[in-house]
């Protein structure tokens, strides 16, 4: 005998745990099982129909949005006096991963009074051909001027259409997606 | 002497022929619309939606769009591929699936104004084996259009298409010859008037080979499960790679009429054709319309089927075909021939 020791196979214990095998395939039992589990996939399908569609009907029927889903941007006004709550300090664009805010700013004059601050955004457009929604405009602008809405449908025919100017981004957005309640 | 190959059962004058083959066509064809609508529709049910609903009343004209739209497509052609042979392709495939709906038969001999007219495109005596004759010049219409492209897929699409449909269409043959052996007849309206007099559907005794029956024309329609001429998700298109258009659409259609025909042999065959169960015996107008019913229940089993079953894959196939269904086919055969012999 050389020093190589040759281990013996010795049966499994009760600690092992056999590796459960389905029948063979093939044979007249293999021919018998298929054609049982045919019928029970025809069950299967033939239970979705009866069931009946659990599709939205999308154009006309929308899924609503949860409050804090991030849709188009809006810009927002103080409702007292109906200045803009922007001033055109350029973090936002600063913060845009996707580079697609851009902000003009310009001095506030005593008669010509736009927004609350010192300085407003003389131009304020947002490219949304580019932008991804990730809503960290949101969260540098100081003043909250600027938050995520709800739309989502926004495709357009034109390039050019899909920058949004200050103008627009103010204005109140047609409501066309369905709000979440609380508890739903 | 001559030899009589076959004989026609009933045959009407000349000018009834053309008429009633008119009105056949013009019901086969309606019937392919309406298995490609059903084939949607319902495979949408299947799996929890609607399907096509924005064409016209409940989606009912999506086909009629489909068709359209293939119809005023650019009719391409690739530079390498044989012109003429190209061009009857998709034609030998749809013209071939109209004549072997010829043989469905829609009724029995009825009186029309006088005239005795035979609800069928014609009765001949040897039956199936004119549609076999006719399901098998259509796989010309693959192999030409295939090879015909000059493109190397298109061509190993339908060596793969012609290797199903040769090797299935054993299988289909085998396992009517129980309903033939047991009926003595070949003619599809003699093989339901047995039906009649002995009182039960053929599905009950020959349910074996029903079943093999509708397996082998899953594959010989090329229907998933069985659909690798076209295998959408992992192989190139198959033998209409470089078709598109008009020609596409005969194609298309071809296929779709396959089904119908495969399910009105089906329907005459097992299901007692024009037959009612329970011995119901309706007035003869009502008999086209009870084939046209039990025609679109088989169609929905085909899109049942498919809506259920995975693709298998090509060894698989031909395993099925040569190694299940062949000798399942064939022992029924044996088993019907050896009762027939014994209760005789």
């Amino acid at each position: 005998m050389s020093s190589l020791e040759i281990k013996r196979w010795t049966p499994p214990g009760e600690d092992v745990i056999a590796v459960q095998r389905g029948p063979e395939p093939g044979g007249a039992g293999g021919l018998y099982r298929a054609f049982g589990e045919t019928l029970r996939g025809l069950k299967t399908t033939f239970g979705r129909l009866v069931e009946g569609p659990i599709v939205y009907q999308y154009p006309e029927e929308k899924i609503p949005v949860y409050p804090r889903f991030r849709g188009r941007h809006k810009l927002h006004k103080f409702e007292d006096t109906g200045l803009e709550k922007c001033v055109g300090c350029s973090l936002c664009a600063a913060a845009c991963p996707a580079d697609c805010i851009r902000v003009v700013a310009a001095e506030n004059e005593p008669d010509h009074r736009v927004s609350a601050g010192e300085r407003y955004a003389a131009v304020y457009e947002i490219n949304m051909s580019r932008c991804i929604f990730c809503g960290y405009c949101e969260v540098a602008c100081p003043f909250d001027a600027i938050t995520m809405g709800h739309d989502f449908e926004l495709s357009d025919y034109n390039r050019d259409d899909l920058i949004f100017t200050k103008e627009m981004l103010l204005a109140e957005p047609l409501e066309r997606t369905p709000l979440r309640s609380e508890d739903e | 002497m001559t030899t009589v190959l076959a004989t026609v059962g009933y045959s009407e004058a000349w000018w009834i022929q053309i008429l009633k083959s008119l009105v056949i066509f013009i019901v086969g064809f309606s019937m392919v619309p309406l298995a490609l609508m059903m084939d949607r529709k319902l495979m949408g049910r299947f799996q929890n939606r609607y399907g096509p609903n924005r064409v016209g009343p409940f989606g009912a004209l999506q086909p009629m769009a489909d068709i359209f739209k293939l119809l005023v497509k650019e009719q391409f052609r690739p530079r390498t591929s044989v012109g003429f042979l190209f061009a009857i392709a998709p034609a030998i495939s749809i013209v071939t699936a109209c004549v072997a709906f010829a043989i469905v038969p829609f009724g029995n001999t009825v009186d029309i104004f006088g005239t005795q007219v035979g609800l069928y495109g014609i009765d001949p005596s040897i039956g199936v084996l004119f549609a076999f004759a006719f399901s098998a010049i259509a796989v010309y219409g693959l192999m030409l259009g295939g090879w015909a492209s000059g493109s190397k897929y298109s061509f190993l699409g339908a060596m793969r298409s012609a290797a199903q449909l040769i090797s299935y269409e054993v299988s289909m043959g085998l396992s009517l010859v129980g309903v033939i052996i047991t009926c003595g007849t070949l003619s599809l309206t003699q093989i339901v008037a047995h039906q009649d007099s002995a009182g039960m559907w053929l599905v009950i005794p020959q349910f074996v080979g029903f079943v093999v029956f509708m397996v082998a024309a899953f594959a010989e329609t090329s229907r998933p499960p069985f659909d690798l001429p076209e295998a959408d998700a992992e192989l190139v298109a198959g033998y209409n790679t470089e078709y598109g258009g008009g020609r596409f659409a005969s194609y298309y259609a071809a296929e779709y009429f396959h089904m119908v025909i495969a399910s009105g042999i089906a329907v005459t065959m097992f299901f007692g054709g024009w037959l009612l169960p329970f011995g119901i015996d309706p007035p003869a107008w009502v008999d086209p319309i009870v084939v046209l019913v039990k025609l679109t229940l088989v169609i929905a089993i085909f899109v049942w089927v498919r809506a259920t079953l995975p693709r298998l894959r090509y060894d698989q196939l031909m395993s099925l075909g040569w190694k299940v269904l062949l000798p399942l086919a064939t022992a029924n055969a044996l088993v019907t021939a050896i009762v027939v012999t014994v209760a005789n």
